[in-house]
């Protein structure tokens, strides 16, 4: 079982490969789509970078539930309603979607996941030791 | 000019790897508006015979119902020149398929000599304003004229044939064509 250091530096060598940004840039508060400039794309490549480090599988949508936003059953005026923030609690437990709920813009999603969460949702999936 | 940046295919394994050739020619046009008297080809050329090498491979291996496009490039070295007479040689290998996209690592060779290697992502795309660009003629025309099912086997050493799906689109449309 490795270490959350370890997953933490494992992280980082994958978000430096996908992203081409530097080792330093990767810090725990540091967003993907705001502060380290990942696209749609992207995600797909994290994804199995962090699979093939962790040796994991990672369904479609677990890391990152884009369905949700646009599915109309929890979008309105562009806006994630209740239904649908309740929903992303559920499918997100490793993020802190507090700020977003404040005002949850669809165009705003993108930007809401950081480093920090993704350890989070590895370490639930491989177990960490302290 | 023609967008072909690779030869033909001198080996093609179904859902695993291909190996091209591209042959430099001191006739081709664009290696003398590169740098003024050094007709080296541009890498971003290369990239492109090693995509063209990737993607064909992956359409293969999805049946060609996909439209698979380039997507990003996460990784590309070079480490010397390729100029006319040398002939490399492109070989992609399949990282990984998904729903949404596949990834290949590549590398071009010049004989024994690596000249580049390159990661290559590729995009799945559902957007049908695209749909001249993916025709199923297209695609059977290219493996034929690249010598794909001369040399290619299936995962399981039997011969590549076209799948019957792209093989029945053309009839199709072969079809459609007669009757107007």
């Amino acid at each position: 079982m490795p270490t959350k250091d370890e997953v933490f530096d494992k992280i980082r060598t994958a978000l430096v490969d996908a992203l081409g940004v530097d080792e330093e840039d990767i810090t725990p508060e540091a967003t993907l789509v705001g502060d380290l400039g990942a696209e749609s794309i992207d995600f797909l490549d994290i994804v199995f970078r962090l699979e093939k480090a962790f040796d994991i599988k990672i369904p479609r949508g677990e890391l990152f539930p884009e369905d949700i936003l646009t599915d109309s059953k929890y979008v309105r005026d562009g806006k994630v309603t209740e239904t649908g923030l309740s929903e992303l609690r559920k499918r997100m437990p490793f993020a802190n979607l507090d700020d977003f709920s404040k005002n949850p813009l669809v165009q705003d999603f993108g930007n809401l996941l950081k480093v920090a969460d993704m350890c989070r949702f590895v370490e639930s999936k491989v177990g960490v030791t302290d | 000019m023609r967008w072909y940046w690779i030869d033909k295919f001198i080996e093609f394994e179904s859902g695993r790897y291909a190996k091209a050739v591209k042959c430099i020619s001191l006739a081709e046009e664009h290696l003398h508006d590169h740098f003024s008297f050094y007709p080296m080809i541009p890498n971003s050329l290369v990239i492109e015979g090693m995509a063209q090498t990737g993607g064909l491979l992956i359409s293969e291996h999805n049946q060609f119902s996909e439209k698979v496009v380039l997507a990003k490039i996460p990784k590309a070295r070079f480490y010397c020149d390729a100029v006319p007479g040398d002939t490399l040689i492109y070989t992609t290998t399949i990282e990984y398929i998904k729903e949404e996209g596949a990834m290949v690592s590549a590398t071009s060779y010049k004989g024994d000599i690596l000249h580049a290697e390159a990661e290559i992502v590729f995009a799945h795309l559902n957007d049908s304003r695209l749909g001249t660009l993916f025709e199923p003629e297209t695609f059977l025309r290219m493996m034929r004229m690249l010598g794909a099912f001369d040399v290619g086997h299936a995962a399981d050493g039997s011969r590549l044939v076209p799948p019957p799906r792209l093989l029945n689109a053309v009839k199709s449309a072969q079809n459609d064509g007669q009757g107007k």
